[in-house]
């Protein structure tokens, strides 16, 4: 077994437990031995464009720390977001004077020393367990299943921090591939779905959230993936009532199915988790 | 008698060496109609923030447990107004969004820890309310059980959360939906009502006060 | 967006335009109004000025760039700042526009939450929105 420290984030522990369940039934089944860290805080969903905000980093930074504190490198995120702040964060803070005032204000910490590594579950799928070892051990094909790949922003933008190429990313259907499914990658599957607007803006989400699923369709999908839980509340509750009726799901809950997972009732909560 | 000196509101007053802020501020001069309760650490009336001579730290307390030190600069805050929607608990869900959805500002904490640091009670309240966040009841009513609703914490937050309404939330849905019942209480409850310890009370009653006195005294005690 | 350009050195340089670049971190001169930004921006349809003119306001030192919805619409997707040509990361210029606002006391945008959320999207609206 191969310890992996995990960061959950809010989402994994309410609305997105199916993606959680799924995902560390595959992961057992690999043989990773995931530790979630302890203590860990909402990461703030998103980076700060700012120069001045040092304060937007010192949730992200507070995880790090106890990352550092469990003797780990690295820190395995599902929430495409989470990914995006810890990631940044961790980015943020290499140059030294901003470690160190964001060290400082942590008074009661210990020194955060930097050298953590994020990683998000399509890279180390990717990257370390490969997409033949997944494809050998899947234990229920998805027989052809057409899955539409929905990436959205995070995980491709900015450049320096995207899980694959921005302009032509593939890991998300290699790994739908892996499952024996059949990856749709539509027009749609890289544009924002409009995020935290849904607060505020429903109008425009309803508006992104009708095309993306409209391309997903169109392109022949029988159900669109992601790994976002702002994605899949924005997908599933702010869909116009025009767009087409395609489910939309979490990559782990297709990942733990796939594994065999004898509990598809925590993979498939009817009416969602919440 | 060793003196020190505090500043009370920005005033210097010498007062003796030992008191609380609490008898130093009597001591002073002040009557306290606002910011004192019970005088026993219990009611989070008093809460205070002060600051020590060269010393950047703001720290916050309770006036009634604190001893004065020499060059302490004083303030109390009587009260911290904080945000209260109104509920009714036989309404709502013992579920996570419940927390959220009645303080969805919750969703602003940046993880500062200002909170935990202005706390008396030296509750983990950062802890409380990344636990508020992401819906654990039980975890909120746990790590909260000791609050006193002093509001320091609240005070102090960039974030605009009102703490002691979120916990008081948690710990009654706890309560009422989510801590296992007390069978026993029931039990025993339908044993007075059917009048199984009728007789034992009647010949209680009908002692006098000598024999009714040397029965407490005579009574077993839990050890 | 201004009906008339006025165009002299007088506006170029300004505090204004000063101050959005240090918040930012980004060169508002670099762009070269292509309009590149535009035509990838999702959410252009639903704002009153296009990016690359919220850009160009910024250039020419008009505050009238703090008065627009667009930066409020704006969704920090960065489709904008992976096509720029010439490397602006316009989403940066959007919010320095939304932090300014709200640091002077303007919330175009109250975050008044209507039905449950899930913290991921109340987090993130009150992060961008909120002062
Ligand atoms: S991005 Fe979301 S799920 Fe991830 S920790 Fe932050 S708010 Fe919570
Ligand atoms: S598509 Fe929308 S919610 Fe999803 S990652 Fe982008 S911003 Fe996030
Ligand atoms: S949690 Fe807040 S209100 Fe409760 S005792 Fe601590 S500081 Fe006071
Ligand atoms: S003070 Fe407020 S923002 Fe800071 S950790 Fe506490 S609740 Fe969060
Ligand atoms: S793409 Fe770049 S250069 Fe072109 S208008 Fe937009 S910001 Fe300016
Ligand atoms: S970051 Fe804002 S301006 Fe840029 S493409 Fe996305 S929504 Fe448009
Ligand atoms: S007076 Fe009640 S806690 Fe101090």
């Amino acid at each position: 077994m191969k310890k992996l420290a995990y960061f959950p984030g809010c989402a994994m522990k309410d609305q997105a437990r199916p993606d959680e369940a799924g995902t560390l039934h595959a992961l057992a089944a690999l043989g990773y031995e995931v530790a979630e860290i302890p203590r860990w805080n909402c990461c703030g969903t998103v980076h700060s464009l700012a120069k001045d905000d040092l304060m937007r980093h010192v949730g992200p930074v507070r995880n790090l720390i106890r990352v550092q504190g469990m003797g780990e490198k690295r820190v395995l995120t599902l929430c495409a977001m989470c990914y995006g702040t810890l990631k940044r964060s961790a980015q943020f803070v290499r140059e030294e004077e901003r470690l160190a005032r964001i060290n400082a204000f942590l008074d009661t910490e210990e020194d955060f020393r930097g050298g953590i590594e994020v990683v998000h579950l399509l890279t180390l799928l990717r990257d370390e367990v490969g997409y033949e070892k997944l494809a050998s051990r899947v234990k229920r094909t998805l027989n052809g299943l057409k899955v539409a790949t929905y990436y959205g922003c995070v995980l491709l933008r900015p450049r320096e921090f995207a899980v694959d190429d921005p302009d032509r990313p593939e890991v998300m259907e290699r790994v739908v591939e892996a499952l024996g499914g059949a990856p749709v990658p539509f027009p749609e599957r890289m544009e924002c779905c409009g995020a935290y607007l849904t607060v505020g803006r429903s109008d425009i989400v309803t508006d992104r959230v009708g095309r993306i699923l409209r391309s997903a369709r169109g392109s022949g999908a029988d159900l669109v993936v992601t790994t976002c839980p702002l994605c899949q509340f924005n997908l599933a509750e702010r869909r116009p009532p025009v767009a087409p009726t395609l489910p939309v799901l979490y990559l782990g809950q297709v990942l733990g199915w796939a594994f065999g997972a004898d509990e598809p009732a925590n993979l498939f909560p009817l009416g969602g988790a919440r | 008698m060793n003196e020190v000196t505090v500043f009370i509101m920005g005033k210097g007053y010498h007062v003796p060496e030992g008191l609380t802020i609490m008898k130093a501020m009597e001591y002073a001069g002040y009557r306290l109609g606002r910011g004192c309760g019970c005088r026993g650490g219990y009611c989070g009336a008093c809460a205070t923030v002060y600051r020590l001579r060269g010393d950047y730290r703001l720290y916050a307390d309770l006036a009634c447990q604190t001893p004065v030190q020499d060059g302490m600069y004083i303030a109390q805050i009587p009260f911290t107004p904080a945000e209260r929607p109104p509920y009714q608990l036989a309404d709502l869900q013992p579920r996570g969004e419940t927390l959220l959805s009645l303080f969805p500002e919750l969703a602003r904490c940046v993880a500062c820890n200002t909170c935990t640091k202005a706390c008396p009670q030296k509750l983990e309240v950062m802890d409380a309310v990344q636990a508020a966040l992401r819906g654990d009841i039980p975890q909120v009513a746990e790590l909260t059980f000791d609050c006193v609703s002093c509001g320091l914490c609240t005070m102090r937050c960039p974030a605009e959360i009102s703490h002691h309404h979120v916990w008081q939330l948690a710990r009654r849905l706890n309560g009422a939906y989510l801590t296992p019942r007390a069978l026993h209480v029931q039990k025993r409850v339908q044993e007075v009502a059917a009048g199984v310890f009728k007789a034992d009370l009647d010949a209680l009653l009908s002692l006098g006060k000598d024999a009714l006195v040397a029965a407490y005294k005579a009574r077993e005690i839990e050890s | 967006m201004a009906s008339e350009l006025n165009l002299s050195r007088d506006h170029l340089e300004a505090p204004f335009s000063r101050r959005v670049e240090e918040l930012s971190g980004e060169n508002p001169y670099a762009c070269y109004q292509c309009g590149k930004c535009s035509a990838g921006c999702p959410f252009a349809d639903h704002m009153d000025a296009l990016p690359n003119q919220v850009l160009r306001l910024v250039q020419l030192g008009d505050e009238a760039a703090l008065r627009l919805s667009a930066p409020w619409v704006c969704a920090s997707c960065l489709a904008c700042a992976v096509r720029c040509p010439k490397g602006v990361d316009i989403a940066k210029t959007m919010e320095a526009l939304r932090l300014l606002s709200l640091r002077r006391g303007i919330t175009p945008a109250p975050v008044v939450p209507d039905r449950p959320y899930p913290q991921i999207a109340l987090v993130g609206a009150y992060r961008k929105l909120t002062p």
